[in-house]
């Protein structure tokens, strides 16, 4: 039965056992205000501004910054940049989180560690080391220049620094699935001959598809929104490597703050959106545990 | 639901790889900040233009960032047909780099800058402070606003031209001149990394009592804010030439030459001095220049960079802003 970490968590308080004395209530007044007003003052109040700025000078102009040429192109960009990177990261994803535990293999450790590494790294770093490897002075710059092939100032580069930032989010959330799981069925499995492709589609992935479904939907959340290491190799090319978050960075410099505000808001409804499919995805997954457990 | 899930995916995969795609000839201008403006208006004249001569559409596309970042981008690689950047040392990297020939700079009329800016003062409304010249920025109590010199290169040109007022005033006494500048810095409350960041610093968060700022981007702010602001032009200055050019490697790799080329050239046309103008940038050409007294006081007298006093800009660079350097020795007081 598979068990994901984001559902050891409940959020009805586990109840204090008998006999338990209950806490100072002024310990508790103050921690529940101060998580209130954290996050208020942090994440409700700075969205609320980007909402009503959004719309600040009327429907009309929202809908005109939204619909204005460079927009558009800056987000089929994103759109483009988000679904090669979480298609990426979801087959490296599923490969890394099978071989790892699955597996016993040399270097097991180093993979983990090197998973890791996008979330230490600072954005920069990654924007920089696509720069230096793949630039004109980088040393795969004459094998790239004989071959045509434009990797940063162009949208591969945009990919692969995207790809590079949400590495983690996919394989990261499926290795302790997998490895929780252990391996039986699919011992079983093969011993009543069943191939690769079966056992992986009709023994692992059923056991696999939520966290696989919930890792999918941050890793695109974490994709649409990323600033840095792209921006270091985008070059800021209006209309061909200008991405959503670097437009709206572009706008605000222009001094077209409500412009700028109204496209935040384009990001701000998608991550609601994001947000709202991660909880439907949480509520069936739970749903259907429990349905199991009968 | 899980295949419906993968069904979404496909569907969206459809949608993004599906859309159309524009082909027509294409021309990359990587610019600095203060210009977004200007080439937004100057690209549909020559869209125009280009399309009457030739007939033949092209697309514009712009690219904006400080000037050292921008000409660093060029350098990795950005593959820019023309570059009109905040500074002649800037294009200079460029060329070190290999990107373009020597001697871009007398390819074109003026030292390849259709147009030029200067160094003014933005102070509030009705000047409450007097700040009138150069002398005024030092004096007690006045708090000042510049983006830094090791950053930007319109604080380089803030900088350079306190410093030609200051050669005049103390006659040549380079230690007099050096208290002064250092005077002023005194007085410098937040010192921002670009020209952009000290100007919202200014405008609208409404620190300090003076501005040293671009003409244009002065001009900008007024237009952005009336009747909170005003412009006072010192009775010298600086002449900033910022210059134009076209990209060799890269227009001889993709075939872009003759567009590029007129591309720059055009900027010097009637029409392209106009559109200058009226971004407040001050017109190369001294006839169009006339037009636009009602903006740009002219009577000011303005010291260049190849003035002995500074020497061109690789030598201004490294006797002022190296590592260091005066503003250094200044600065680290």
């Amino acid at each position: 039965m598979a068990i994901f970490n984001f559902q050891k968590a409940s959020l009805s308080p586990a109840p204090f056992a008998r006999g338990y004395r209950e806490e100072n209530p002024l310990i508790r007044r103050i921690l529940i205000a101060l998580s209130l007003i954290f996050t208020l003052l942090i994440l409700v109040m700075p969205l609320l501004v980007v909402i009503s700025q959004a719309f600040g000078t009327g429907w009309d102009n929202f809908w005109k910054a939204v619909t204005n040429i460079f927009t558009l192109k800056a987000l089929y960009l994103s759109l483009i940049t988000t679904f090669s990177a979480v298609t990426a990261n979801t087959v490296f994803g599923l490969a890394a989180a099978w071989a790892l535990s699955r597996y016993n293999f040399k270097g097991q450790g180093f993979l983990i560690t090197m998973i890791d590494l996008p979330f230490a790294i600072s954005p920069i770093i990654a924007g920089l080391i696509f720069i230096l490897t793949y630039g004109r002075l980088g040393w795969m710059n004459s094998f790239l220049q004989e071959h045509q092939i434009k990797i940063v100032f162009a949208t591969p580069g945009l990919i692969m620094a995207t790809i590079f930032v949400t590495i983690p989010f996919v394989a990261r959330e499926l290795i302790p699935v997998l490895v929780a799981r252990g391996s039986d069925e699919e011992q079983a499995a093969v011993l009543m001959g069943a191939g690769f492709l079966t056992i992986f589609w009709r023994v692992t992935l059923p056991h696999i598809k939520w966290a696989l479904i919930y890792s999918v939907i941050l890793c695109a959340a974490r994709a649409m929104g990323e600033f840095g290491a792209v921006s270091v190799v985008s070059g800021h090319l209006r209309g061909k490597t200008n991405t959503l978050p670097l437009h709206i960075e572009i706008l605000y410099n222009e001094h077209h703050y409500n412009d700028a505000f109204a496209v935040s808001a384009i990001l701000v409804i998608t991550s609601v959106v994001i947000l709202t499919a991660r909880s439907v995805v949480e509520h069936i997954s739970k749903r259907e545990e429990r349905s199991n457990v009968r | 639901m899980f295949k419906s899930f993968i069904s979404v995916m496909a569907l969206a995969a459809l949608l993004v790889f599906a859309a159309p795609v524009l082909a027509d000839r294409e021309l990359i201008n990587v610019s600095y900040d203060p210009t977004r403006e200007l080439y937004e208006v100057y690209n549909a004249a020559f869209q125009k233009h280009w399309l009457k001569e030739k007939n033949e559409k092209v697309t514009v596309v712009q690219s904006h960032g400080g000037s050292g970042k921008q000409a660093r981008s060029v350098i990795e690689g950005n593959e820019a047909d023309v570059v009109t950047l905040a500074l002649a040392i800037d294009i200079t990297a460029i060329e070190d780099a290999g990107l373009i020939k020597s001697g871009w700079q007398s390819r074109l009329p003026n030292n390849s800058s259709p147009y030029t800016s200067t160094i003014v003062f933005l102070v509030r409304s009705g000047n409450p402070k007097n700040i009138k010249d150069w002398g005024d920025l030092a004096k007690d109590g006045i708090g000042v606003i510049t983006p830094n010199p090791k950053t930007s290169g319109g604080a380089r040109w803030n900088y350079l031209a306190a410093w030609a007022w200051a050669d005049k005033e103390y006659n040549h006494d380079e230690k007099a001149i050096i208290k002064y500048i250092k005077k002023v810095f005194d007085n410098v409350l937040v010192l921002d990394s670009g020209a952009r960041g000290s100007t919202n610093t200014f405008v609208q968060n409404g620190q300090g009592d003076v501005l040293l700022a671009w003409e244009n981007e002065a001009y900008l702010s007024l237009a952005e804010r009336p009747g909170e602001l005003e412009i006072v032009t010192p009775p010298t200055s600086i002449l900033a030439e910022p210059p134009v050019a076209v990209v060799d490697v890269y227009v001889d790799k993709k075939g872009t030459r003759e567009l590029a080329t007129e591309y720059l050239k055009y900027l010097y046309s009637d029409e392209g001095q106009r559109i200058a103008g009226n971004h407040y940038y001050r017109p190369s050409n001294p006839e169009i220049l006339k037009e636009f007294t009602k903006y740009f006081y002219l009577s000011l007298k303005l010291i260049t960079i190849d003035d002995p006093l500074f020497g061109g800009w690789a030598k201004a660079q490294k006797y002022h802003f190296s590592d260091g350097g005066i503003f250094d020795q200044i600065y680290t007081k």
